[in-house]
């Protein structure tokens, strides 16, 4: 259908001739992040980068730069890193006082919520996929970019459902996270139709796993974990800090696949990702990181790119601004996962696909064809408007 | 049967329907040569690394190939089937577009936001212009004066005088645009954008947007509704736009700019192509790995045949 002018064609037409625009003030974005000193990961291949999150925001700005060029807009990274939360609220506090009000939070919830009082600030939200965030707990100031673990449940259980692996072991750890993951893996059970057979928390403590022998002990851990269990299609682990996850895969009782937090496991991006065009982005990244994009790196640059979008899309490089555009509905993002990305006006979630990826190849993109939706097949994963406990925006 | 007759036969048959198509498969580093008539595969051709935008020469004895991964053109003589010579092209090198000077070609280099002129007779490159991020799309006025370069993250249409190699306007568009195409007076142009899911026309005397046409497509997602190449048919009143993983051609009315009908293809149809004579459209079929080919009288797909790994480009040579 011929629409004579849209929106976007009249944004355009003001814009005209971009070549011409004024060079604007630069727009300040900050970068906060919490990264306290880690616990020994369950693995030597992939240890922690460093500098994961950030590396992902200079990619956005750099591309924003290149855009900015046409347009007359510049931006620039507050870069700030703590190792404990106090100080990161006064790294937060001094952000401010420069006048930034834009604040990509590479911050655990409940600081989260701390940062979001202070006054002045509007936060994305790159690492917090907590599901109160988007519900009882939101905030009109924070933008949630990653996907919430409700996302990521919905975005499982939607495969399950098509494969028709109905019967679920659910392997629970002991970190509050965990506990999160796995209420969201019930809440999406009962969504899609699957049945949680056996919901089992994991206490095995997993120190000695990398040590000599370790791999017998955690052998025996895991068959013992195992026996015994009801009937089931797949066992489900909610092990965020990634400490034993890997431990269960080849070691239950009965052959049975693994999922979750580690196996097939639903996220907002992995190395493995190349559709959509994603290659030219993982190149890029790899180019100027020398290593792959992790999924904190890829919400970071979407972060950065929604903010540069809205600036072009707005024309303008006032915060506020940008922020009611990215809230309106004429805000689009192109994420490389062949979908526009949006935010949901109920709670200021990302809409986006979930990729569903085993270590070394993208197994299925979430949402599943079937699931149907009157608005967006998008808001089949997480908490959709009617069900919102949302009542701040 | 005597010499002559056969000759004569052969001359007929071969110039009822000479035409050839060529196709690019971007997995298996092939061109997949196919008889315009027939369907038949005539040969299959190795070149470099993830070819991707195919060109063909102004006598069309060569066809100019970007092999992204190899970061050059591959030059393919169309007699022979042999890559004959290289050409520099800057980095990943993605879609291309020639000059009607037939020695200016235009080069979209994907990683690293260049769109690079080369000469393809002196095998040299003569300039390299900035333009956005992931530039692809590659438009020259049919008057040779511009050519629209569509950069996918910046999500704009570059338009670059091509004599000065200076861009004069930059027209924001729908999010990832992926094709440039100039209507045959060179009054205004179209660009699809993937991600937003629209046409733009955009006009030549003052760079405007003159309107949208959006699609839509009961039972399939308005997600899975993603443009990228067109072409015009011959009289030029209609637009025909591969919609992707829509897996659907669309043909746009260009006066009204009413979407008339959708026509089912393979999966996620990427790039057409007009035939010599004007009567059908050839497309490319990225995940199905085949090419369909559509009447155009009869507003139906008459066949697909199968290439290579992962089509993308494709083009006629008379």
């Amino acid at each position: 259908m011929a629409i004579p002018l849209a929106r976007r064609a009249v944004l355009a037409a003001t814009l005209l001739p971009l070549a011409a625009a004024a060079q604007a003030a630069p727009l300040p974005i900050g970068y906060l992040s919490l990264r306290p000193p880690r616990p020994v990961a369950s693995t030597l291949i992939e240890p922690p980068p460093a500098d994961e999150g950030v590396q992902g925001a200079r990619l956005g700005l750099a591309d924003n730069a290149t855009t900015g060029r046409f347009t007359g807009q510049s931006f620039t990274l507050g870069e700030r890193r703590a190792e404990e939360p106090e100080a990161a609220l006064e790294a937060l506090r001094a952000l401010l006082a420069t006048g930034i009000r834009l604040v990509v939070a590479d911050l655990p919830a409940e600081l989260l919520l701390q940062a979001a009082a202070e006054p002045g600030a509007v936060l994305l939200n790159i690492a917090a996929p907590d599901d109160a965030l988007r519900n009882a707990d939101c905030r009109r100031n924070i933008l949630h970019v990653l996907p919430s673990r409700a996302m990521l449940a919905d975005a499982l259980a939607q495969y399950l459902a098509v494969k028709r692996w109905r019967n679920i072991f659910l392997a629970v750890g002991p970190a509050p996270g965990d506990l999160l993951y796995a209420e969201a893996v019930r809440r999406a059970a009962r969504k899609f139709g699957l049945r949680i057979v056996l919901d089992k928390p994991w206490t095995h403590e997993p120190g000695a796993q990398r040590t000599d022998t370790g791999h017998m002990s955690i052998a025996a851990e895991a068959a013992r974990f195992t026996q015994g269990a009801p009937a089931y299609d797949i066992l489900v682990v909610a092990d965020e800090g990634g400490t034993w996850g890997d431990s269960l895969a080849w070691r239950t009782t009965d052959p049975r696949p693994v999922a979750g937090t580690q196996g097939l496991t639903p996220t907002i991006w992995s190395p493995v990702h190349e559709q959509w065009g994603a290659t030219q982005l993982q190149r890029r990244f790899r180019a100027q990181a020398g290593r792959p994009m992790t999924p904190l790196d890829q919400a970071a640059w979407l972060a950065l790119r929604a903010v540069g979008e809205g600036a072009v899309r707005a024309g303008t490089t006032d915060p506020a601004r940008i922020v009611a555009f990215l809230r309106s509905p004429a805000f689009e993002l192109a994420g490389f996962k062949g979908a526009r990305l949006s935010f949901r006006d109920w709670d200021g979630q990302l809409r986006q696909p979930v990729l569903l990826a085993a270590p070394r190849a993208l197994v299925a993109v979430s949402p599943q064809p079937g699931f149907q939706h009157r608005f967006s097949e998008l808001d089949t994963l997480g908490t959709d408007r009617p069900e919102t406990q949302c009542r701040a925006p | 049967m005597p010499r002559a007759l056969i000759l004569a036969l052969l001359l007929c048959c071969a110039t009822a329907r000479a035409e050839t198509i060529m196709v690019s498969n971007e997995k298996d580093n092939t061109i997949t040569v196919l008889d315009g008539g027939t369907l038949k595969l005539v040969r299959t051709v190795k070149v470099g690394e993830r070819p991707r935008g195919i060109v063909l020469s102004r006598d069309g004895r060569h066809l100019y190939v970007c092999v992204g991964d190899s970061d050059r053109i591959d030059v393919v003589d169309t007699t022979t089937w042999r890559v004959v010579r290289h050409l520099p092209s800057g980095s990943d090198p993605e879609r291309a577009a020639l000059h009607p000077d037939g020695r200016r070609l235009f080069v979209a280099n994907e990683d690293d936001n260049m769109v690079t002129v080369v000469d393809v007779d002196r095998g040299l490159v003569l300039q390299e212009i900035p333009v956005g991020v992931e530039p692809e799309g590659l438009g020259l006025s049919p008057d040779g004066r511009y050519v629209v370069n569509t950069s996918e993250t910046t999500s704009m249409a570059h338009v670059i005088e091509v004599d000065s190699g200076k861009i004069v306007a930059n027209v924001l568009v729908g999010a990832r645009p992926r094709f440039a195409l100039w209507e045959p007076d060179g009054k205004r142009f179209w660009v699809s954008s993937e991600i937003g899911g629209t046409l733009t026309l955009i006009g030549a005397d003052d760079w405007r947007a003159l309107g949208e046409v959006r699609f839509s497509i009961p039972g399939v997602p308005a997600e899975a509704v993603q443009p990228v190449g067109m072409v015009l048919s011959g009289d030029g009143t209609k637009l025909f736009v591969a919609l992707g993983p829509a897996n659907r051609v669309a043909v746009v009315d260009v006066a009204s700019r009413q979407v008339e009908r959708m026509l089912l293809v393979g999966q996620r149809v990427w790039n057409l192509a007009l035939s010599t004579d004007g009567t059908r459209v050839f497309t490319t079929n990225g995940v199905s790995n085949d090419l369909s080919m559509i009447d155009i009288q009869a507003m139906r797909v008459l066949r697909s045949v199968p290439v290579g790994q992962a089509p993308w480009g494709v083009v006629v040579k008379p």
